[in-house]
């Protein structure tokens, strides 16, 4: 057993993670990061798109390039940071203040931080169908790490099942990659993702069938088609169906914040819908109701990564002052600034009242 | 290989492929890229069936790609429940698809 100890413990490496971890090295803390994946980058390297979101935020460049603009950044603090991959943090024990990790299989270990930052990002819903369980009913999640990230065709024929915006870029991305898109399914009467993305798989010919849902899924031992159905405007199934033939079912059907080292450490906890989930209470600082823990990103209800990066920084910069760090916290109102351009008008408006829910003034001392 | 050769963004140098190794799935001789996930060599190699369920007998693959799921635990080198979407491919491993519970070899170790 391995034990490491640091003055700040951000778990997850993806925009908001390494933005944190980032702003927290830049003051001098000693920072480590924690990463379950193989590479550090998160949601962030599976994007082949150029993003939205504002300037600041690196919107115009591809996702996996403002990865690469993250990591040379943490490079530039390289002394205050310790990275370990292919570790998951898999508890946090309060009476201890201890976190346990696993590394690969079969390596367990300790950690003591004198204070954390989780930054886990979002976990991928499932809608129940019979048959959901054969080999081809893919996460979004799955065939974007196959296909963007390691180079494998995932499938020949896709049916996607989701016109948010997942759904939508996911799609784009398969063709890119040389797939065919049988036909985006999507329960709603309309689209959910931005029509930019929709006009681009509508050019290229790919039904998106609106008040559709997934029946079943089909095939011996592997996915061979499904069974779509229309619905109407009370989601009930119409009566008509229609059999389409595929290898892969992608689903990307929504996200929920991973949350659960929040609830470890007894954060205080409320359902948001508008923030997709269970996410914890946060003051302007982004810490939660328990004073050695801050969180950002989708973790703390499923936006984009130029919010992300903000709240990360956030974050960082906040945890780093609490220890003592000369943090200029005069940056903070400057970030506020930013996160509230980047959640103004109509789009921002779900955002704003989710948030709005959850956030306090200050935590009682 | 079902491998993604053409792209008009990312270019072969972007996807995270380490030297071409050997191994084999049930008995049989694969290649695949060391570094990157068991499951994407195997995805690669056209093999989409992982595992089978204890009670059910019903076939599981590849699906959540985070070590989060459990669709894709493999026996690996004699080790059962092996995550290998995130497991790194190693030259001469041993992949053996997942009956069952699967079953460790724990004598070696409790003679230690
Ligand atoms: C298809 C698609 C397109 C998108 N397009 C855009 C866009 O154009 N513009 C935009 O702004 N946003 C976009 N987004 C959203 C954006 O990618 C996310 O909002 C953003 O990446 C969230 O960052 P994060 O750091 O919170 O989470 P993530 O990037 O998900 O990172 C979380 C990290 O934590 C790790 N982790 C989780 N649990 C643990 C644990 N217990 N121990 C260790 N590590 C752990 C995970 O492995 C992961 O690497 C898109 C998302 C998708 C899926
Ligand atoms: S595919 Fe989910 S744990 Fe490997």
């Amino acid at each position: 057993m391995t034990d490491f100890t640091a003055d700040i413990l951000v778990v997850g490496g993806g925009a908001a993670g390494l933005s944190a971890a980032s702003e927290a090295a830049s003051y001098g803390s000693k920072v480590l990061i924690v990463e379950s994946d193989l590479e550090l980058g998160g949601q962030l390297v599976k994007q082949t798109h150029k993003f939205f979101g504002s300037k600041d935020e690196y919107a115009g460049t591809r996702g996996y390039k403002i990865a690469d603009i993250l990591l040379d950044e943490i490079k530039e603090n390289g002394q205050n940071v310790r990275i370990l991959t292919n570790t998951a943090v898999t508890g946090y024990y309060m009476e201890d203040n201890t976190f346990t990790a696993m590394r690969g299989e079969e390596s367990y270990m300790r950690i003591k931080a004198r204070k954390a930052i989780i930054a886990t990002g979002a976990q991928e819903r499932l809608i129940p169908f019979p048959n959901n369980d054969l080999p081809g009913v893919y996460g979004a999640g799955a065939v974007q790490t196959l296909m963007n990230v390691y180079g494998v065709t995932p499938g020949r024929r896709v049916l996607m099942v989701g016109a948010g915006n997942i759904g939508l870029i996911v799609s784009y991305q398969l063709m890119q990659a040389g797939v065919e898109v049988a036909a985006v399914v999507e329960a709603m009467p309309k689209v959910g993702g931005y029509w930019v993305h929709a006009a681009k798989i509508r050019r290229l010919g790919v039904p998106i069938l609106l008040r559709h849902s997934i029946k079943e899924a089909f095939g011996e031992k592997v996915i061979e088609g499904a069974v779509i159905m229309e619905l109407d405007d009370k989601f009930a199934p119409t009566g008509k169906e229609e059999r389409v033939s595929c290898d892969v079912i992608c689903m990307a059907v929504g996200l929920s914040p991973t949350t659960e080292l929040l609830s470890h450490a007894g954060c205080k906890m409320k359902y948001v819908p508008e923030l997709c989930g269970f996410v914890a209470e946060r003051d302007r600082t982004m810490r939660t109701s328990n004073p050695d823990f801050w969180s950002a990103g989708d973790a703390m209800g499923i936006e984009e990564a130029s919010a992300a990066m903000v709240e990360g920084r956030i974050a960082g910069l906040c945890a780093a002052q609490s220890l003592g760090f000369p943090a200029r916290m005069e940056k903070l109102d400057e970030y506020w600034a930013r996160l509230d351009h980047l959640r103004a008008g109509e789009v921002g408006e779900k955002i704003r009242s989710g948030i709005g829910k959850v956030t306090c003034g200050a935590w009682e001392a | 290989m079902e491998l993604i050769e053409e792209h008009p963004v990312l270019e072969q140098s972007n996807f995270r492929r380490g030297d071409k190794v050997g191994f084999t799935f049930d008995g049989v001789a694969m290649e695949g890229f060391g570094g990157a996930p068991i499951a994407a060599a195997l995805h690669a190699n056209g093999v989409r069936i992982y595992r089978e369920t204890p009670v059910m007998n019903r076939a599981r693959g590849f699906f959540c790609a985070i070590g989060k799921c459990s669709s894709c635990f493999m026996v690996v080198d004699g080790i059962p429940n092996v995550r290998t979407c995130v497991t790194p491919l190693e030259a001469g491993m041993k992949v053996e698809t997942q009956r069952g519970k699967g079953q460790a070899i724990i004598a070696p170790i409790l003679q230690e």
